[in-house]
């Protein structure tokens, strides 16, 4: 066997042990913990197959970026894994043999005689050009399209992940221009009937006033 | 010899692992997207076996598109599952039974 064949069978069954622990660990962080190492493995098996620029990518945005998310949100939420975890057993069955099927059916055609496909030697212009350059040459000339839309995609999400878990501070004023709009005249203005004159108040307490001038000397 | 149908079989097998993770999983939000995660991981390994082994790069900005696709999905699902979490205080998908009838 030569050596490109052991490492891909060495990185498959790490690759194939760590996915099984993301589904089968009792704790959401060690799941999490395990999805990582099955993205770096897959990197890594993407780079057996020369496709270097997108294993690095898949290393930075994953696990830099996804797997942080997936963390941060599993260590946030006080969450009763326990109850989360019930009957987890008893659709074992159905869907392993549904999953076992699946695989099954997949590896007889994939492994069928048609699909033995050799790792053929690369044309020699091809061969010299770096794997990254040749994928940003054809990401601005012929995708330069889907690439705007993949990028308001990404601008989307972002507002849309803002705007979802946003809630605002609660100590800020602010102006709320529909109900500035809607104010009538009624709500701020108050108009008072009054008499043109007033009546003069009749002087009565005179007496007492100068009673009181005449304590306090 | 490596041939096209090792990478093949080895993603059919992540992606079989991924359904049989959907149905042990059901009740819990995180390792169901977690789940997803890796039905495309599965699909992006087919993506790349057959742009390497046909020696055609357009595979490779498909690949692109649903890594940028898939960044997008689990950011707005954790989105949710955190406003989720904020007014019911639970992320059990039984307790998630508002829109019945």
């Amino acid at each position: 066997m030569e050596f490109k064949l052991i490492l891909f069978y060495v990185l498959s069954a790490i690759l194939v042990g760590s996915s099984l622990g993301v589904i089968t660990s009792r704790n959401p962080v060690n799941a999490a913990m395990f999805l990582v190492l099955s993205f770096f493995t897959a990197g890594a098996v993407w780079m057996l197959a020369q496709a270097e620029f997108l294993a690095i990518v898949l290393i930075l945005v994953y696990v830099g970026a996804v797997m942080v998310l997936f963390l941060f949100v599993v260590m946030m939420l006080d969450i009763n894994f326990d109850r989360l975890r019930q009957g987890f057993w008893s659709y074992l069955p159905l869907g392993a043999l549904i999953g076992i099927l699946m695989i099954l059916e997949m590896s007889i055609v994939l492994g069928g005689q048609y699909f033995q496909v050799l790792d053929t030697p690369l044309p020699p212009e091809l061969a010299n050009s770096s794997n990254t350059k040749d994928l940003g040459l054809l990401l601005y000339t012929q995708y330069t399209y889907p690439d705007q839309v993949a990028a308001a995609i990404l601008l989307v999400a972002i507002i849309a992940a803002i705007i979802l878990t946003y809630r605002g501070r609660k100590d800020t004023k602010r102006q709320v221009i529909a109900d500035q709009v809607a104010v009538k005249a009624a709500d701020r203005l108050r108009v008072v009937k009054m008499d043109a004159v007033k009546p003069q108040p009749a002087v009565t307490a005179a007496p007492e006033s100068e009673a009181g001038d005449g304590a306090a000397k | 010899m490596l041939t096209l149908s090792h990478f093949l079989v080895l993603a059919a097998v992540l992606f079989g692992i991924s359904v049989i993770g959907l149905f042990l999983n059901r009740k819990n939000l995180i390792i169901l997207l977690m789940a997803i995660e890796l039905m495309l991981l599965a699909v992006n390994t087919n993506f790349i076996a057959f742009s390497h082994f046909l020696q055609d790069l357009n595979g490779q900005v498909f690949v692109f598109f649903i890594l940028a696709v898939a960044a997008a999905e689990s950011a707005i699902g954790l989105a949710i599952l955190v406003v989720l979490f904020r007014n019911l205080s639970t992320i059990h998908v039984d307790d998630l039974d508002r829109m019945k009838g």
